[in-house]
């Protein structure tokens, strides 16, 4: 059970059951969804962005609660960031729930984002964590529309 | 390289039905820990585990008889040629085809029927030509129909089925009609488990002259296949699935077809004689096998069905039935699942959702447990369309699972539900 405590952290399940910023938005200024193609995941994230500052961010959609409690928390923690601020974020969330982070992030400083730290002991799960980080990186860079883990 | 007399006859003396122990400790990869507990394996749909007398068939054949086959005149040569036409008289007589040349050696199942599609389908098929599969297709008998509709402009038509996971018979009996060429159906589905009537299904395109492709995948490891009985035109299977080694199959196909068939892939072994102006093909089934085949993978396939041989498979049929309606009614015991597929007719086949938890979360708790079972869409998206789940969690048996694996998957279930409370 420890490593599953590692995974399935309170604040992930929190995420998973109460999504926050979850639903639709009728302003986005940028639409993309995101789909894994493994677990049938599939997200839309969308962005309002005003000059360099995402303004508001939401999403919609189903999947694990791996992946929902991660998009959920990234809303979260991009409101207000800079389009460079949200790309930074980017990488350090990628190294910590992959194998090669350990010992190298300071997952402290990362705030909720810590949570996903125990993904990395689970390497088929770290798609799932970071679906919603491609998504999102990929909206930031208007002319996609759609990404995929595969 | 045998079981023991001993061995063998306390398996066959089944008066008290098969106890799944007595064949346990043949099969090694059941032994492995998982975190440090012992493995209960429910993914059999997926794969089979290997008994000890195929890993030793293998083994042997590279230390003792390994060559290439049907050309050296040397002594290995025709030990390695004698081995692999073995394998194919005992894949015969396992489905009991009647000649050999009905046996071709393919990849898989996969293979099976993709060549199938690009000979029998890109002579027989033109535009506006109809190829007839079903819902519960595996994409492995979905995608090889389109790309040889998208090629000869053919269309593909699909069998609808129920809520249970049954086909409907009477929109199959309207979708067969004169330009129906081929039928291409499951024997077991498997996301569902549903057993096909496909005596019935196949009889009924024959009355119209349509021919029928079945795929074998999850049947074979679970009960006799008499393919002259179901007098299927074609039918494939996989060696991994019926507890042989991954990488060899088998494509049956009648004779006369075959041979009317063109062949599937160019090279050696396939040809009679070459010349740059022209090219005689060989006989079947050598026509279809092109190139070195997996010959070790063969041997190995052939100690499978000598092992399968050494079962009594009718009682190992209870066994796993048994095993299957325990699985089912313990299932729907717990709060909050429920079975995707319920088909009256079902082999050792069990998807199934937990209200509130992703299949993803299921199986990576289970795993902690030690517990293999399959989560995804199983290869079957159209199914999981159909029933408007993601994906599912899958578990499915072989003979030699137990009660314990049942009780530790329900178990671990109720650990899913703990930590997601």
């Amino acid at each position: 059970m420890s490593d599953l405590r590692s995974l399935y952290q309170e604040i992930i399940l929190d995420h998973n059951k109460n999504p926050r910023n979850f639903g639709l938005m009728g302003d986005a200024n940028r639409v993309i969804e995101g789909y894994n193609p493994l677990c049938g995941d599939r997200y839309t994230i969308y962005l309002k962005l005003h000059e360099d500052i995402i303004e508001d961010i939401r999403f919609s959609g189903a999947g694990c609660a791996i992946s929902k409690a991660s998009a959920s928390v990234m809303t979260t923690v991009l409101k207000g960031k800079s389009i460079k601020d949200a790309e930074a974020l980017f990488e350090r969330f990628h190294t910590l729930v992959t194998k090669e982070s350990k010992g190298f992030e300071d997952a402290e400083s990362l705030g909720k984002l810590a949570a996903f730290a125990g993904v990395s002991e689970f390497p088929a799960r770290v798609k799932c964590a970071i679906l919603a980080w491609h998504s999102m990186k990929g909206a930031l860079r208007s002319n996609t529309k759609s990404v995929s883990t595969e | 390289m045998t079981n023991t007399l001993i061995h063998t006859d306390s398996r066959r003396s089944g008066e008290r039905g098969f106890d799944p122990m007595s064949v346990r400790n043949d099969f090694p990869a059941l032994a492995v820990l998982v975190k440090g507990k012992p493995l209960v394996y429910l993914d059999n749909a997926a794969t089979t585990h290997k008994p000890d007398s195929v890993i030793d068939a293998i083994t042997r054949f590279y230390s003792t008889e390994n060559s290439n086959i049907h050309r050296g005149v040397h002594h290995l040569s025709e030990l390695a040629t004698e081995a692999y036409e073995a394998s194919r008289r005992k894949v015969q007589r396992f489905v009991n085809a009647k000649y050999p040349q009905e046996i071709v050696f393919v990849r898989g199942t996969t293979e099976g029927i993709n060549l199938v599609a690009q000979t029998f389908g890109r002579v027989g098929l033109k535009e506006g030509d109809e190829v007839v599969i079903s819902m519960m297709e595996h994409h492995s008998n979905i995608v090889p129909w389109q790309m040889i509709c998208d090629q000869t402009g053919a269309v593909l038509r699909v069998v609808p089925m129920d809520g249970r996971g049954e086909l409907i018979q009477e929109e199959y009996l309207k979708l067969l009609g004169k330009r129906t060429k081929i039928v291409a159906l499951t024997h077991v589905s498997n996301a569902l488990g549903t057993v096909n009537p496909i005596r019935e299904m196949i009889c009924q395109a024959h009355e119209l002259g349509i021919s029928v492709l079945i795929d074998g995948a999850q049947a074979v490891a679970h009960g006799h296949v008499d393919v002259q009985a179901l007098d299927c035109d074609f039918y494939a299977f996989s060696s991994h699935k019926m507890f042989g080694p991954t990488g060899i199959g088998v494509l049956y196909g009648k004779r006369e077809l075959l041979e009317s068939m063109p062949p599937y892939q160019g090279g050696g072994d396939m040809i009679k004689s070459v010349t740059f102006s022209k090219t005689v093909y060989n006989d079947p089934p050598h026509k279809f096998e092109a190139g070195t085949p997996h010959i070790a993978g063969a041997s190995g396939l052939g100690a499978a069905i000598d092992y399968l041989g050494g079962l009594k498979m009718e009682a190992i049929a209870v066994h796993e039935n048994q095993m299957l309606r325990d699985l089912t009614s313990n299932l729907l015991d717990l709060h909050g699942v429920s079975i995707v597929g319920t088909a009256k007719e079902k082999s050792g086949v069990v998807s199934f959702t937990i209200e509130g938890i992703h299949p993803h979360d299921v199986g990576t708790i289970l795993n902690e447990e030690g517990i293999a079972v399959r989560t995804g869409h199983h290869c079957a998206q159209p199914v999981m369309d159909f029933y408007g789940v993601p994906a599912t969690v899958r578990a499915s048996i072989a003979f030699y699972n137990t009660k314990v694996d049942i009780e530790a998957l329900i178990t671990g279930i109720k650990t899913v539900q703990k930590v997601f409370h």
